[in-house]
């Protein structure tokens, strides 16, 4: 950590006056080094061919720091991902912070530092950024806003309009760890458990399913916020086809499970970050798995149901004792039951 | 999770049912009376797999349900006043009270925590000595031990800015109440496992008794709930009436009496109105005399008013197993969980959530 004047940060980081270069100069500029950022000036200048993706995200996440990461790499990740969920290579991100005054400069910089780790193993530059500063109380802590720029992979044909009956629906690993691993970190709830995030870029692993399979891949999206299924009511609902899963096919860490139970959380509904979900060609649908599972993020992936004609815009879900009910949409937040 | 694969055991669930469709030779009414049991009935997808003579009818068994429009409205007012810190189980804070939620307290700045056990609450009381902390002390028997446990050991710290306000309720009143209206056709019970876990079987005899009819002590798995709804019929097919304990594993004849207790020693029974069904007496639990500076009832001087339901909502009927969710005209029009218009829509326990969350597929098609 570079010696700065302050030990947290204050209203004067934000003035765009000296503190701000300094901070920048020290700090950002010099830890991000890349050719575009390092011309300074207020946009970048990409050279880029082809069809391109762009995403937004922002990033609130409390605590910011948890298990298994921060708020730093997720706001790398999670940008990463969605562009990856389009059949795009991920390029080019800009950063957005919004720090809140008090916010400890050695906090900053281990997120910093966690952006750089995270932009190299995704092969991202950050090429723009913007810094604010509010006053005690106006936010929690740091909020980050990140953008990406990506070039659509060459065979990449990703649309609702592709999924078709008979689509097998396949997850890339574990469900519901990144949810539970924030949770039982959240004040009042902690609870023992080795459970980390499950945060992490999935663009390489895309990129080698798409390599192998092209066409054949017809959907994919992270089921973050919502879970699981809500991105199969989405699918559902915006291609007005049913879908069909069983439960005993869902890949759930033990410990997930257990903590799960013991709150009374439905592992569907509960956020992820370093998964995603691939509708894929029947026929192509062993291949996926193999490719998946040769890959240490993909380990635990599974094929968890189908595409059907079948009751349209309704997810059914075979539970584990062979009954059948409709996953529908969470209704707000899910929220831990009495007894 | 072996001690839960064990309970949703595939081949076990097939032999049960097999077994109901011998013996079952005439309709038969069966009420589960916890929401947890509903609640499981129907994720699990069991009520379409029993057979079609076979109708599950969903008791009064779900806290968040049963309390009362005015206690939540307490519990509102107290979450604005910008002193109190309130704590509470976090299925609460949806349920709308009169006018709003917890949830909408929280929103517009009223410092309202999830805990997961009052002894968080107690903490927090520690750890906040100039704030007043209360917490929302809603449930059954299951939930009553750690409550009462809460108040002694915020007695035993001397804190004075920790109050509970109660709202604890009982089964075997709420039973009563439901057998002796004219209406009834419950032929058995499936009573709830936890609630016997602390209390024991022993209360469940008399009214076994009474009101001639089988009561089955039942866990909350798909294979404890087949198993339940088997002993069930098995006692109203050979025309007996008596008390079986299907949850052994948990449940003992005399309950928990440390639990029993800790109870005993903080609460005394007392007459309380249930949401939708009314005032039943003596079916609920109040701070006694002794710890009354622990009630926020009185520390507080809250006058509960009484509150008029919307005019629509059938919980009552539902509640006392005398019609399902869909007999109701606003269930899943006007009546949503995210605009619900009574307590059983709010819940995931509640039987009109769960009918709405989990049941609105009609189509059978084989899962390839």
């Amino acid at each position: 950590m570079p010696k700065l004047d302050f030990d947290v940060i204050t209203m004067g980081h934000g003035s765009g006056g000296l503190l701000t270069h300094r901070l920048l100069e020290s700090g950002v500029f010099n830890l991000l080094k890349n050719d575009q950022l390092d011309q300074q000036h207020d946009g970048a200048i990409l050279n880029i061919s082809g069809p391109l993706a762009f995403t937004t995200d922002s990033y609130v996440i409390s605590p910011i720091f948890f298990p298994g990461g921060d708020i730093g790499e997720l706001a790398v990740n999670g940008s990463v991902n969605d562009l990856a969920m389009c059949g795009a290579i991920p390029k080019y991100l800009s950063l957005g912070f919004i720090l809140e005054e008090g916010l400890p400069m050695a906090d900053f910089w281990k997120i910093l530092v966690s952006i750089k780790a995270a932009s190299e193993r995704a092969g991202v530059h950050v090429v723009t950024g913007d810094t604010k500063v509010v006053e005690k109380g106006k936010g929690d802590g740091i909020f980050i806003n990140t953008s990406g720029i990506g070039e659509l992979h060459p065979s990449a044909r990703i649309h609702y309009s592709r999924i078709q009956p008979g689509d097998k629906i396949i997850v890339s690993g574990f469900v519901a760890t990144h949810g539970i691993a924030i949770m039982s970190q959240r004040k009042g709830l902690e609870f023992e458990t080795t459970i980390e995030s499950d945060t992490a870029c999935l663009n390489h692993l895309v990129l080698r399913l798409l390599d192998r399979l092209g066409e054949d891949v017809h959907f994919m999206r992270d089921p973050t916020r919502g879970g699981v299924a809500t991105v199969l009511n989405e699918i559902a609902g915006q291609r007005r086809m049913g879908v069909e899963i069983k439960q005993r096919l869902i890949p759930v860490h033990p410990q997930v499970e257990g903590a799960c139970e013991m709150l009374g959380l439905d592992p569907l509904y509960v956020a992820n970050e370093g998964l995603f979900i691939a509708i894929v060609e029947e026929g192509a649908a062993l291949t996926a798995l193999d490719i998946l599972r040769a890959d240490e993020l993909g380990a635990n992936a599974a094929v968890i149901g189908q595409v059907v004609q079948a009751h349209p815009g309704q997810v059914v879900i075979e539970s584990p004792i062979g009954g059948r009910r409709v996953v529908n949409y969470l209704t707000g937040e899910q929220l831990p039951r009495i007894c | 999770m072996k001690h839960l694969t064990e309970y949703r055991d595939t081949a076990l669930v097939e032999e049960y049912l097999q077994q109901l469709r011998a013996i079952t030779t005439r309709p038969w009414t069966i009420m589960e009376i916890c929401g947890g049991q509903t609640h499981s009935l129907v994720r699990n997808g069991i009520l379409d797999m029993l057979p079609g003579n076979i109708t599950m009818v969903h008791g009064p068994g779900c806290p968040v349900c049963v309390t009362p429009l005015g206690i939540i409205d307490e519990a509102i007012e107290l979450a604005s006043r910008p002193q109190v810190i309130l704590c509470s189980f976090g299925d609460m804070l949806r349920v709308p009270g009169s006018v709003r939620s917890l949830l909408e307290v929280k929103a517009t700045g009223g410092d309202v925590r999830i805990v997961y056990s009052p002894l968080e609450a107690v903490k927090i009381a520690k750890d906040n000595p100039d704030r007043e902390v209360v917490f929302f002390a809603v449930g059954f028997e299951t939930t009553a031990p750690a409550n009462a446990l809460a108040v002694i050991q915020a007695d035993k710290m001397q804190l004075k800015n920790f109050s509970v306000l109660a709202s604890h309720v009982l089964v075997p009143p709420a039973m009563e109440a439901i057998l002796s209206d004219p209406e009834c056709k419950i032929n058995g019970f499936l009573a709830a496992g936890h609630v016997c876990t602390i209390m024991g079987i022993e209360e469940y005899y008399p009214i076994a008794e009474k009101y001639k009819i089988p009561i089955v002590v039942t866990g909350f798995e798909p294979v404890d709930l087949l198993q339940g709804i088997l002993m069930t019929v098995q006692q109203l097919e050979n025309g007996v009436h008596k008390v079986e304990n299907q949850y052994t594993r948990v449940v003992l004849r005399e309950g928990n009496l440390a639990a029993q207790k800790a109870i005993q020693a903080v609460f005394e029974v007392s007459d309380r109105s249930w949401r939708g069904i009314g005032m039943i007496p003596q079916s609920g639990y109040e701070v006694k005399e002794s710890y009354s500076h622990y009630s926020a009832r009185q520390k507080f001087k809250l006058d509960l008013q009484s509150t008029q339901e919307h005019s629509v909502c059938i919980s009552g009927s539902i509640m006392k197993g005398l019609k399902k969710p869909h007999d109701c005209p606003a269930f899943g029009k006007t009546c949503k969980p995210e605009h619900p218009l009574g307590a059983p829509m709010v819940s995931s326990e509640g039987a009109c959530a769960a009918y709405y969350q989990y049941k609105s597929s009609t189509e059978t098609v084989p899962l390839a």
